[in-house]
């Protein structure tokens, strides 16, 4: 869930948003409807907006009954720190963590791999996966798989690949690169950006070897239901919890 | 009904908190011994290391208080392991209430990250602690410790190797899982607690 203002918003190709309701009522009703975890990101900027956020978790935590990252707008440890005392399980950087690597030893260090998620949003471009900072808006120099390894060497818990070339398309997620991406790192990855379909979560398991994988739209407006979902998955012979 | 939550230097006790009120209890955080007394039940929940945690629990007389307790204690996660008698993380004596020692995953694939994290299932569930239909259901966890299957095992669940998921010894009650982020499931077991 993309939050702004208070309220979960979907990109298409991370511009264009359309008002998909209140984070914390869609936060209970997919736990009721079988989701594993959930993912709050602040898109607020702002410092009004971050004091929001954080009031926003305060409320996830009080009435949503299984595990849940946010991220968005953290630059410092003390960002991390503000989130875990609202109730966050665990917190995923993108920017910050691009801008300044040490940010994941630091979080690693003081609160444990476990809530640390690293979120890397990248576009493939001349023949190379290139990561993107600043919600996908300024191109960095940094390459996605010696990015995410490194990521791993200094701390990071799970890997949150998004393909900004999939993302919004609808059409699969980056089965390919989520691939090379398992057969580097020996942390968890969940892939994100293109699902339309259940084959397509189905296709992000069984090709890209996925540990776990992020939808947004399909489930904000009801196109594909989690229990659904799950149990097309089940028959298709991928371990899921019912 | 008062519940109590232990205070001391570990965190997501507000994840605890936040699941007894949904429950529809009001829980006091307290490391006050007479209200840690007083209270009908008292929870021991937390994330964090085993060495300093003991270090603080001495170093406020919480040792020997929670040792002593009566009434039905409920020890999530960290406080399962330091419900135990020893503790590999930071080579540390616990409180004994578990006479099991607890120990590190050590990973025997690359498949098999350590910390075990996410959702798992447990069997071999005993119902003097929880609601028959939890065998073979998913509850959550995150740790990289972990108590062998023992006798006062009431729940197992298979990572790397089998290991327990819960404990039970008299008034004492440990779960090794995220009781409070365990879904519906969570809320049963809660439910089952709070009824003792």
């Amino acid at each position: 869930m993309d939050v702004k203002d208070g309220k979960t918003v979907k990109g298409v190709n991370f511009v264009n948003f359309r008002d998909a309701g209140d984070p914390v009522e869609l936060g209970q009703e997919y736990s009721r409807q079988g989701a594993d975890e959930l993912v709050y990101l602040d898109i607020t900027a702002s410092y009004e907006g971050r004091k929001t956020f954080t009031e926003l978790v305060r409320k996830v935590a009080a009435q949503v009954n299984i595990p849940f990252t946010v991220g968005g707008g953290i630059d410092e440890l003390c960002d991390v720190e503000r989130l875990l005392n609202a109730g966050a399980d665990k917190v995923s950087v993108n920017s910050a963590a691009l801008r300044n690597p040490q940010l994941i030893e630091a979080i690693a260090a003081n609160f444990g791999s476990q809530v640390c998620v690293v979120a890397i949003d990248a576009r493939f471009e001349d023949g190379t996966w290139r990561c993107y900072r600043s919600g996908g808006h300024v191109p960095t120099e940094r390459e996605l798989f010696s990015w995410a390894k490194e990521a791993q060497e200094r701390g990071a818990g799970e890997i949150l690949f998004t393909s900004m070339t999939h993302d919004g398309v609808k059409d699969g997620y980056a089965n390919d690169a989520l691939a090379v991406l398992h057969d580097t790192l020996s942390i968890p990855v969940i892939a994100s950006g293109g699902a339309g379909s259940k084959e397509h979560f189905r296709d992000a398991f069984l090709l890209g070897k996925a540990d776990a994988a992020l939808a947004a739209s399909v489930f904000h407006f009801g196109e594909i239901p989690i229990p659904e979902l799950k149990n097309y998955l089940t028959k298709e012979g991928i371990c899921v919890r019912i | 009904m008062q519940v109590a939550i232990v205070k001391y230097n570990a965190g997501n006790i507000y994840s605890v908190d936040c699941a007894l009120r949904r429950a529809g209890v009001t829980p006091v955080l307290t490391d006050d011994k007479e209200t840690l007394m007083a209270a009908d039940k008292v929870i021991f929940p937390g994330v964090g290391e085993a060495a300093s945690a003991m270090t603080y629990l001495r170093a406020h007389g919480l040792d020997r208080l929670i040792k002593e307790l009566r009434q039905p204690v409920l020890g999530i996660c960290i406080g399962m392991q330091l419900m135990c008698r020893h503790s590999e993380e930071g080579d540390v004596d616990c409180l004994g209430i578990f006479d099991v020692d607890v120990k590190r995953f050590r990973s025997d694939s690359p498949d098999r990250k350590v910390p075990h994290m996410g959702w798992n299932t447990v069997t071999d569930i005993d119902t003097c602690m929880f609601p028959p239909e939890l065998e073979g259901q998913y509850v959550y966890f995150v740790h990289s410790y972990y108590a062998p299957v023992c006798d006062y095992t009431t729940a197992t669940a298979e990572y790397i190797h089998p290991f327990s998921a819960a404990l039970h010894r008299d008034n004492f009650y440990a779960a090794q899982f995220h009781i409070e982020k365990s879904g519906s499931v969570g809320e049963a077991i809660f439910h089952r607690f709070l009824a003792l």
